[in-house]
């Protein structure tokens, strides 16, 4: 109905006469805003990971020489190179890393769709009162100095690894989002179960998270891309360099290549190396986000979904 | 209906009811217990003594946050950020979203979301990376560029005044993607039936995104809005401390309440006037939510958040 020239492109001129009726004007003018702006606008997303990936190709000196560019004016993998010459550090980073996100994931997925199972029973009498429970948090806290406080001297989790999973395990936003989705499912399938004398935690297991497959996915991303990125609790609780993620590794490299110096003259480097400091910034960052980027094209849907489940009621 | 009430109930209840213990255990420890932490607002706090056991000291935390102007620049900071992210955002995602949806090209539309939705995905340590590429002052894109135009270079990370527009830049483009989605799927509900009435009617197609697109978007924009202003005291602690970090020259017009409470706390170590000044944030965001929740139940009762 509304094709346009790209999508008959590789048809004759007199198949496309045929086959369309002209085309409005006003439908030619939007097409021609559409087309521009969306682009500008899909340019202006992904400059900034073309120009960090450039740099990160760049030799050194050319760098230093003419500053940060969108094309390599002389291609080098040494930032690379250099990296995975001395690795441990960045291993130990991408282990921890990978620990909390699995553990957390598993973990976080299991209370959240537990938590949302109980709230979505409509036949459970209190589900009004233990909603506004958690919910409640969202509207008023006690701030960050008395949480850091609890975490710090009264739990003592500094410097562990339980802190980088314990403070991020649920989220309202994620029970409200799972609660909305099993809401959904229709109500005789727990009836039934009853009836064949299943228990609630039974139902919940057998067939409550089997139907929420959806759900458990999205949400499932989104708790694992949390804890990926998350370098907030480590710049609070962590000052062990055995225990920093990745993230918060990138982090610190980026204030203090003296830093990453020592790092790699601990793990075997020549003592006098000169590292290129610039290009191996950038080479890090890629390195820090790789494994999202090479993911994204693949859990970008699921994330649409939680968004539009969400959206329906925020 | 035998037994009698309260207990009966537990007892039916009682497997929902242990389901619950670690949800209920969690929020009781991370949330309501430091709600009863705010006490040492009101305490000169030492480590001996701890949240309970420190002395009283009145009002001198609050006090001294305020006298020292602090409490004016981030709380002034931190709502003029969130008003202009909420209108340069929303504007730009409703403008994507609806451009979106009536171009034609289903692969060019599945990439430019694609593209779009992709700085939602990194961390904003990794944006911090990118700021420093494109605004260091030796080797950095933009000085790169300007000099290439035979400008000056200038020195971004030691001048407050461009930080503004930095800002409102850098959250505009990591939510773009994420709040086109939201629009989309709003636009999608539409009843298509409006459209083709409308086509009969004889409307163009501007007619048509003005007279039926924008106002039945116009509940979600109302809503998202709404809530958005619900938090209009609470700044984006990552998004401000990857950009900005603990750089002073850039606080007149960079710091936000999140970062001041922050840095009071790990690096000036002034516990009390960091809880004072956490509580009066914690106080005036629950202040706005409920009159942003307030007026949301005025104009649709439905997406009222309670």
């Amino acid at each position: 109905m509304n094709a346009t020239a790209t999508t008959t492109g590789n048809l004759g001129p007199e198949v496309r006469m045929k086959s369309r009726k002209p085309k409005p004007k006003d439908r030619l003018i939007l097409a021609a805003i559409g087309y521009t702006a969306l682009t500008i606008l899909a340019l202006f997303c992904i400059f900034p990971f073309l120009l960090v990936i450039s740099s990160s190709l760049t030799e050194e000196s050319k760098i230093i020489e003419n500053g940060f560019q969108l094309i390599p004016t002389s291609f080098s993998t040494e930032a690379y190179q250099i990296l995975f010459k001395y690795p441990t550090e960045m291993l130990k980073a991408y282990g921890i890393t990978i620990t909390v996100t699995a553990l957390g994931t598993l973990l976080g997925l299991f209370l959240t769709s537990m938590t949302s199972y109980v709230l979505a029973r409509k036949d459970f009498k209190w589900r009004n009162k233990f909603s506004f429970f958690f919910f409640f948090t969202t509207l008023f806290s006690g701030g960050l100095v008395p949480w850091y406080l609890l975490i710090v001297n009264y739990l003592q989790l500094k410097d562990t690894l339980i802190v980088l999973i314990l403070p991020m395990l649920m989220n309202v936003f994620y029970i409200i989002v799972m609660k909305s989705f099993m809401s959904s499912i229709p109500e005789a399938i727990i009836e039934s179960a009853k009836i064949d004398g299943a228990g609630d935690f039974q139902i919940y297991v057998r067939f409550i998270l089997p139907l929420s497959k959806p759900a458990l996915a999205t949400i499932g991303l989104f708790i694992a891309l949390a804890y990926w990125n998350d370098w907030y609790n480590a710049l609070l609780f962590i000052s062990n360099s055995d225990l920093m993620p990745l993230q918060y590794y990138l982090y610190r490299l980026l204030g203090n290549m003296d830093g990453m110096r020592k790092a790699m003259m601990a793990s075997g480097a020549v003592v006098n190396i000169n590292l290129p400091t610039e290009s191996l910034k950038m080479a890090m960052t890629i390195v820090a986000t790789g494994p999202i980027l090479l993911a994204y094209p693949f859990i970008q849907r699921y994330f649409v979904q939680g968004l539009t489940i969400g959206a329906v009621k925020g | 209906m035998r037994g009698h009430g309260f207990w009966s109930d537990v007892k039916k209840y009682r497997t929902l009811l242990l389901m619950l213990v670690p949800g209920v255990l969690f929020f009781l420890l991370f949330a309501y217990i430091p709600m009863a932490g705010i006490v040492l607002a009101f305490k000169q706090f030492n480590y001996s003594g701890g949240i309970f056991g420190s002395p009283w000291n009145g009002m001198d935390n609050f006090r001294f946050f305020f006298e020292s102007g602090d409490a004016w620049r981030v709380t002034r900071n931190t709502a003029l950020y969130n008003i202009a992210f909420i209108v340069v955002n929303n504007l730009l995602q409703i403008f994507a979203a609806i451009l979106l949806f009536e171009v034609a090209g289903k692969w060019f539309r599945k990439i430019t979301q694609t593209v779009m939705f992709l700085p939602y995905f990194i961390s904003w340590v990794v944006v911090g990376a990118i700021a420093y590429n494109l605004f260091n002052y030796d080797v950095g894109t933009i000085n790169v560029l300007l000099n290439k135009i035979g400008m000056e270079s200038i020195d971004i990370y030691n001048t407050a005044a461009y930080w503004p527009v930095i800002l409102v830049l850098v959250s505009a483009w990591k939510a773009l993607g994420y709040g086109t989605i939201m629009y989309l799927a709003a636009i999608t509900s539409i009843d298509t039936e409006m459209y083709e009435a409308a086509e009969i009617d004889g409307a163009n197609i501007f007619q048509r995104i003005r007279k039926i697109t924008i106002p039945n978007l116009m509940p979600t924009i109302i809503i998202l809005v709404l809530l958005a202003i619900g938090n209009i005291f609470r700044g984006d602690f990552g998004m401000f401390y990857n950009m900005v970090g603990n750089n002073g020259l850039l606080f007149s017009s960079t710091d936000v309440i999140d970062t001041f409470v922050f840095r009071s706390l790990i690096t000036s170590n002034e516990i009390g006037m960091s809880a004072a000044a956490g509580f009066y944030q914690s106080v005036l965001g629950f202040a706005t939510i409920m009159l942003a929740n307030y007026a949301v139940r005025k104009y649709d009762k439905d997406h009222a958040l309670f």
